[in-house]
């Protein structure tokens, strides 16, 4: 499984044998995109709660 | 068999109900995809063999394949929660299929995106008008359609009946997808996973792939999850329920 790595170095593994820039940003941009998929609704869920508390605390 | 279905999801198809069972599972599907995508990320852009034509240009399939196959999962399931949404009238139905809707729209953004960028070093080109291709970006359209149809009207009872309708025309362009390669041969390689017959695909560079799939799948489910619940938390702010959650 993880006994051989098939870079030299860790400038050789970032370059990719000159695919680096397509493989690294193609990895990048994807990460990006998902993790802010994730994060929008953990944020919106605390905004609504949030709203929810201070009209509650309004009413009583 | 029929009624008992109704029944079923009359009874856990509930948002309060699926509110609170998924704040279990939470956790745990957070966990096992994010290890996963980890643990396949690494494999595939360290460990698994270079490719004798590509180079390492093809080790974005580790994401691309992954992400096209959930952009095209992801369309189905809209679709399903639209029919059971129109059929039986079941509010979480049509929560989970606008939830759908703004996910499988990244996907296939991403899908078009990553596919694009791996089309560079391989076709020499960033866009073809190729069979499959084309029809990817068909499907961004319907996904945006479906986000713009809900936010087009002010009556949730004509919002969900239209955006269900549209999501259930366009599955016909999922089986366009799947075999435009076989179809059109044209510029986009055939696919290397088949389901019946032999993979076309060395075993070490499979091994990690399967494991991307995999994570990729939990980590929609995930998606898909978190985005229902901010809906259903918006859609029934008025019930007693959400209101207990603060106290």
């Amino acid at each position: 499984m993880f006994e051989n790595f098939q870079f030299d170095s860790l400038a050789d593994f970032m370059a990719m044998s000159g695919h680096g820039p397509y493989v690294w940003s193609a990895y990048g941009i994807s990460a990006l995109v998902l993790f802010y998929l994730a994060v929008l609704p953990l944020r919106r869920r605390r905004e609504f709660l949030a709203t929810l508390n201070e009209q509650q605390s309004e009413e009583a | 068999m029929w009624q008992f279905i109704k029944k079923w999801f009359h009874r856990f198809g509930t948002p309060r109900w699926f509110y609170h069972t998924t704040s279990r599972w939470l956790p745990w599907l957070a966990l096992v995809s994010i290890g996963l995508l980890v643990l396949g990320s690494i494999w595939g852009l360290g460990f698994a063999p270079e490719d004798a034509r590509q180079g390492n240009s093809y080790r974005i399939i580790y994401i691309h394949v992954p992400i096209s196959v959930l952009a095209m999962v992801g369309y189905y399931i809209m679709a399903a929660a639209g029919a059971v949404a129109l059929i039986w009238k079941i509010k979480l139905a049509d929560m989970v299929m606008v939830s759908a809707a703004p996910i499988g729209a990244a996907f296939t953004f991403l899908a078009l995106l990553t596919g694009s960028i791996w089309g560079k070093p391989t076709w020499g080109t960033y866009w073809v008008w190729d069979a499959r291709i084309t029809s990817m970006l068909v499907l961004l359209f319907l996904y945006l359609g479906v986000i713009a149809l809900n936010q087009a009207f002010t009556s949730r009872d004509t919002a969900y009946k239209a955006c269900a309708i549209l999501s259930l025309v366009g599955t016909v362009n999922i089986p366009i997808i799947y075999k435009s390669v076989d179809w059109w041969y044209t510029l986009h390689q055939p696919a290397t996973i088949k389901l019946t017959g032999a993979s076309t695909i060395h075993p070490d560079m499979l091994k990690p792939l399967l494991v991307m799939i995999v994570g990729f799948y939990c980590f929609y489910a995930l998606l898909l999850i978190l985005h229902t619940r901010v809906e259903i938390l918006r859609r029934e702010r008025r019930s007693s329920w959400v209101k207990g959650l603060i106290r």
